[in-house]
């Protein structure tokens, strides 16, 4: 990516000499029989605001529980800041969490919840008081101090729970699924905030999500998960551009997969993937052997669509067989003649009514040969 | 129509079943001693007309309850029904709590087991798994046997017969009513709460002091007052585990019923019952509709 060389971005993960602030060495989660967690390796450096994205019963959670010290692991080391972790209790550890639930004290009021952390470490008085306040500005909760959690609205009390677990400036924040209870406006909204309050505090922030939208807005990298394994770590622009496996580009984002067989070439390789059409033309970094089958995977926004045919390395013919409009954008779903179904996207800068491609009509798409990538899994 | 008979039906219990016994029981603590059937006077003779009614209401005072201050046995008594009340209600707070929050903690295919060997004693009579008590703790029974021959007594222990037996008494009868409550208030706590004070820096016992108990509070004050109301007016456990010294108003109103025939004091006896009764029963209720809008 771009971003390697600029020294003003972010990215501490391609520096060599950065020590990170967590670090899974090898761990493995059983219970009983059931491998939760396999042989996971990976490393998260301060100020970051890593991911953990796939679907449900993948092993975040077991993940993020190891982190916050309700789970051991059965096997390997979790290190923060260099150090073990494993014996340090939950209540001793500078991991803070903000549960699924939110998990509020229902009988203490606003402020209590945010204070009840500052008070177990045995503050003064004055000083739990100005961190209550700070947060509760921080939060723009200040007007519900003294409600109880249940007469505040969902969103405020997202707030309240991500106040609280701030309120004891962890060295690393857990977030499980913080914004699965809220509507969809109001999760966009709290997306940028959690950004915002992740930048001016400074913490670490590991979110565990299924939302792939809410991974690409709020990370700085993203893990994609499946099976209690790590499949790739990478950046949110590296994980749609450049996913490393068909599990990858089918999680991410919406994506045509076309499987084929390579042929070698000067530049780009040629795939074959149909009787009677002519191969797709791809550039790739991936050392193929001549007849070995792999995907083609290629996003629908990167298919032009047209009457016809484009001047460009790969076009095919088809019929339209579905549009769905969505308003800014149409999805054109095109059954190419060998009778695969191709999504293509278009930005709907004309009005409908003068939209030229409609159903059933005869059409091309067509795309680069860099548009796609070649993937071996 | 339907939400009158609705209102209604609960009401007409209220009215025969409480609000007339107890018309009946005060008209009682009003009137005087009587050599007849029944024992007491004046008896309401409508035949007599208005003149009949006058003279009723003419044969009515306060003298019982006059009489019940010039004997100190009474107010002796109420005050070590209150004294024996609190006591057993405490200790079966401290039994009941652990108990039903083991249950909460037993894996869920048990809990069904557990609530059942809670609930199985009411299978039995109570009269006769009082009088099993008897036999535990006499001077020759199976307690004192017990101890004797695991030789941490020499001399067998005196426990029937005095306030200790009937502190076990009554915590072992109304153990249950202690515990369902407190299970159901503990049952409905998430445990992602006490993950969560764990997590904010409190041990699992700060965690138990601060979370917890104050969530299940709403169960200990339900459980301690259904125990402690049925306690206070207890007749049969002092009666069959006490001895002559224990000292009980549920005591004291049977003998002046059925040993002096005194109905007229007995009843006055019991209206002040219910006069002390009344205030832990609002004080219940208050903490019922709390808890019904603190759920809303």
């Amino acid at each position: 990516m771009s971003q390697t060389g600029a020294p003003a971005v972010f990215s501490p993960w391609t520096d060599p000499e950065a020590k990170p602030l967590i670090r899974f060495r090898g761990v493995t989660k059983r219970f009983g029989d059931f491998t939760a967690i396999d042989n996971l390796t990976l490393d998260i450096y301060e100020r970051e605001f890593y991911a953990l994205l796939g679907p449900s019963g993948c092993g975040k959670t077991t993940m993020m529980r190891m982190l916050a010290g309700f789970e051991s692991p059965t096997e390997g080391v979790i290190e923060l800041s260099g150090q073990d972790i494993a014996p340090v209790p939950p209540n001793k550890r500078a991991v803070n969490m903000m549960f699924q639930s939110y998990a509020l004290f229902p009988h203490l009021s606003v402020y209590d919840n945010i204070a009840f952390g500052l008070r177990r470490e045995g503050r003064g008085k004055d000083q739990v008081h100005g961190r209550v306040q700070e947060m509760l500005r921080l939060t723009r909760l200040e007007r519900f101090a003294a409600r109880k959690p249940h007469q505040i609205s969902g969103g405020q009390r997202q707030r309240v729970a991500l106040a609280r677990s701030l309120a004891k400036a962890p060295k690393l924040l857990l977030l499980d699924e913080p914004l699965g209870a809220l509507d969809r406006k109001l999760r966009e909204e709290t997306q940028f905030e959690l950004m915002d309050i992740q930048e001016k505090t400074g913490t670490t922030f590991v979110i565990v999500t299924h939302d792939q939208e809410e991974a690409m807005t709020v990370a700085s990298r993203i893990a994609v998960m499946d099976e209690g394994r790590v499949i790739q770590v990478a950046t949110p622009a590296e994980i749609y551009e450049a996913p490393n496996s068909v599990y990858v580009a089918d999680f991410i984002g919406d994506v045509n997969i076309i499987e084929g067989r390579v042929t070698p070439g000067e530049g780009a390789v040629s795939i074959d993937w149909a009787e009677g059409e002519p191969p797709i033309r791809a550039v790739t970094d991936a050392q193929l052997a001549p007849g070995q089958s792999c995907h083609f995977a290629i996003r629908p926004e990167k298919v032009t669509i047209d009457r016809e045919r484009p001047d460009r390395p790969n076009a095919f013919q088809g019929k339209v067989i579905d549009i769905a409009y969505l308003g800014n954008i149409s999805t054109y779903h095109v059954r190419l003649s060998g009778g695969q179904m191709v999504k293509a996207q278009m930005v709907n800068a004309r009005r409908l009514a003068n939209r030229p491609i409609t159903w059933e009509d005869e059409v091309w798409v067509g795309f680069s040969e860099t548009a796609g990538v070649v993937l071996e899994r | 129509m339907r939400r009158f008979l609705l209102i209604f039906i609960p009401y007409a219990w209220l009215l025969a079943l409480f609000l007339i016994p107890f018309a009946i029981v005060l008209k009682i603590s009003l009137s005087d001693v009587a050599l007849a059937r029944p024992p007491y006077a004046p008896q309401l003779d409508l035949s007599q007309g208005w003149e009949g009614l006058r003279a009723f209401f003419a044969g009515l005072d306060f003298d019982n309850f006059t009489f019940l201050t010039t004997d100190d046995l009474y107010w002796k008594a109420y005050l070590s029904s209150v004294k024996i009340a609190v006591i057993s209600t405490v200790l079966t707070l401290l039994v009941g709590y652990p108990i039903a929050y083991g249950m909460v903690q037993a894996p869920d295919r048990w809990r069904p087991t557990l609530m059942m060997l809670v609930i199985l004693p009411f299978w039995t009579s109570f009269l006769i798994r009082v009088y099993a008590w008897k036999g535990i703790l006499a001077n020759e029974g199976l307690l004192n046997q017990a101890l004797m021959w695991l030789g941490i007594i020499s001399e067998p222990l005196t426990i029937l017969n005095t306030n200790t037996a009937v502190y076990i008494g009554i915590v072992y009868t109304y153990l249950p009513f202690m515990i369902l409550p407190i299970y159901a208030a503990l049952e409905k706590l998430d445990g992602s709460l006490l993950e969560a004070a764990e997590d904010l820096g409190c041990s699992r016992l700060s965690a138990f002091w601060l979370v917890t108990i104050p969530l299940s509070r709403q169960g200990i004050v339900a459980g301690s007052f259904l125990v402690f109301i049925p306690a206070l007016g207890e007749f049969v456990i002092p009666e069959l585990l006490g001895g002559s010294r224990t000292l009980m108003i549920g005591k004291v109103l049977y003998e002046e019923f059925f040993s002096n025939r005194d109905w007229p004091v007995a009843s006055a006896v019991a209206i002040i019952l219910l006069a002390i009764l009344v205030i832990p029963i609002i004080l219940f209720q208050r903490n019922e509709q709390k808890q019904r809008e603190a759920e809303g």
